[in-house]
């Protein structure tokens, strides 16, 4: 049974892993030409280099073991369970090797940064942004992460805290961050201009939907991995609870667009999608296919309100990943305590504890990180940059060098 | 020796190209324009109307010799024409020299 588990948890690494595609492909899509290199040059390095720093603490730092249910740490490095005759200990989990559980957990670590990476698109330096992100991904994610995920306080409250695969872990903790970077290095140029909400369309549409649907595929090794073993009733219920919630926030997404704006807009389809599959996320395993649908659809409308709440009180967030991330991640893990198998009034409490326990630690530190970085070196890049594109001055180059119709 | 310039409707550009043939214009260069002028267009995109002032059109750039003149000009007039407003515009000035790159020739034999 072990290999065949391990075999569905290898498969759903190499989705999660794919789902970095996913997000560049939609962060380059919704942003401008001019800053294309730059997003994806930040999307390598969040893979890279949260991948080794999952090695060198993250892992070790979000399971490790027995502490004091706030913070512990395992030690330096990998050090996989060895059996008496020194091979690989097979009994370290049912569902998995430790090599395969320390690559998907690693897989979902730099999830939490790429979120970020949309959010600030097209004026965040980049050496302040690589910063932030080592110290993100590489200490605040795995010590947040190990509050539930690693067996801390918020796996021992008395009604435990439940988030099956991370709307909050992982997509609220990207998602708050993503708030906080927003509200500290201001919107874009012209993107508030003489009082009023200015449009700054994407560049790339058929690479967004692209991201969109690849995220889609990812998000079943995303989930259905999360099973954390290939229990056939398990995983397969997951797999269909997570496609009715993304099919049911795309449609409710782009209904409730269609009406309020009288247009058919292609983005907002897309992001109902991904609020869908942000939202089914906690609860994927405790729902029937109705309440699938239902906690999808509501994150749908919340897509279409939240995009417009959000230019509406001056944030600038050129992906909507405030409204998928963190506004479906906090409705999804509510959603646990409303819905499904574990729905209860105790339930929604412990719900509500986990949501302020992620809110405070992510907002302190990721305040924390971005202001001193701010007084320090400066987050922003200058306005001449700004509007000649990061591509040219971050990176002397062009994303598409033999067909630019748009110089800025 | 003419230049006539025409700025059209890419919708109109298959039809002017071939009425261009039919009266033995066979050469001339074109490129992908943006103006502005009195049409407006609205959109939304992610919950924000905006409008634009941008108008997508085909500028064509057509050296001939004088005898050719009118018939180009009719071409263009009746192929391009939808009737609606924002069709376009056609210049013609005069040109003093030309010269075939190739044999360094030069005069009216240059646009045959």
């Amino acid at each position: 049974m072990l290999t065949t588990n391990n075999v569905w948890m290898m498969i759903c690494t190499g989705l999660v892993f794919f789902m970095h595609l996913g997000f560049a492909f939609l962060e380059i899509g919704l942003t401008r030409q001019k800053n294309t290199i730059n997003i994806l040059f930040k999307n390598i390095f969040i893979i890279t280099i949260g991948l080794l720093l999952y090695c060198l603490v993250g892992f070790n730092l979000m399971y490790p073991g027995e502490f004091n249910g706030f913070l512990g740490f395992a030690g330096f490095g990998l050090d996989a369970p060895r059996d008496a005759a020194g091979a690989l200990d097979l009994a370290y989990n049912e569902g998995y090797t430790y090599w395969t559980d320390f690559l998907f957990q690693g897989m979902f670590a730099a999830t939490a940064a790429t979120i970020v990476s949309g959010a600030v698109a097209e004026r965040m330096k980049l050496g302040p942004f690589m910063i932030f992100t080592i110290i993100y991904v590489g200490l605040v994610y795995p010590i947040a992460g190990s509050w539930k995920w690693g067996g801390g306080f918020l796996d021992q409250l008395e009604t435990p805290f439940y988030d099956f695969a991370g709307s909050t872990l992982v997509h609220s903790v990207g998602g708050w961050a993503a708030l906080v970077a927003v509200w500290l290095l201001g919107s874009r140029i012209g993107k508030f201009k003489d009082g009023k909400i200015q449009a700054i369309p994407g560049h790339n549409i058929p690479l967004a939907t692209a991201g969109v649907l690849i995220l889609w595929l990812g998000w079943f090794g995303f989930n259905g991995g999360s099973v954390l073993s290939a229990d056939p009733a398990l995983t397969s219920l997951t797999l269909v609870t997570t496609s009715l919630a993304a099919a049911a926030g795309g449609v409710v997404a782009f209904l409730v667009s269609t009406l309020a704006y009288k247009n058919y807009d292609l983005t907002m389809f897309l992001n109902g999608i991904l609020g869908g599959l942000v939202g089914i996320t906690a609860g994927a395993d405790q729902m029937s296919p109705t309440d699938a649908i239902l906690i999808g659809a509501i994150a749908g409308g919340l897509i279409v309100a939240a995009v417009a709440f959000i230019d509406k009180i001056r944030l600038d967030d050129p992906v909507g990943a405030i409204a998928v991330h963190l506004i479906c991640g906090i409705w999804g893990t509510l959603a646990v305590g409303i819905f499904g198998e574990l729905a209860g009034g105790a339930q929604f409490v412990s719900q509500l504890i986990g949501v302020a326990s992620y809110a405070a630690i992510c907002i302190s530190a990721s305040f924390l990180i971005l202001f001193i970085l701010k007084k320090v070196a400066g987050i922003r890049v200058s306005e001449t940059e700004e509007i000649e594109g990061l591509d040219s001055h971050e990176h002397g180059m062009s994303a598409y060098p033999d067909f630019r119709m748009n110089e800025h | 020796m003419k230049k006539v310039e025409a700025i059209i409707r890419k919708s109109r550009f298959s039809e002017v190209k071939k009425a261009l043939h039919d009266v033995g214009v066979n050469f001339f260069s074109y490129w992908d324009v943006t103006g502005l002028g009195n049409e407006k267009k609205g959109s939304v995109y992610r919950g924000v109307s905006y409008s634009t002032s941008d108008i997508q059109r085909r500028y064509l750039s057509i050296v001939i010799n004088n005898e050719f003149e009118e018939a180009t000009i009719n071409a263009i007039l009746q192929a391009g024409k939808t009737g609606e407003v924002g069709d376009g515009k056609i210049f013609v000035s005069e040109i003093t020299e030309c010269y075939r790159i190739r044999t360094g020739e030069k005069g009216s034999q240059t646009l045959k």
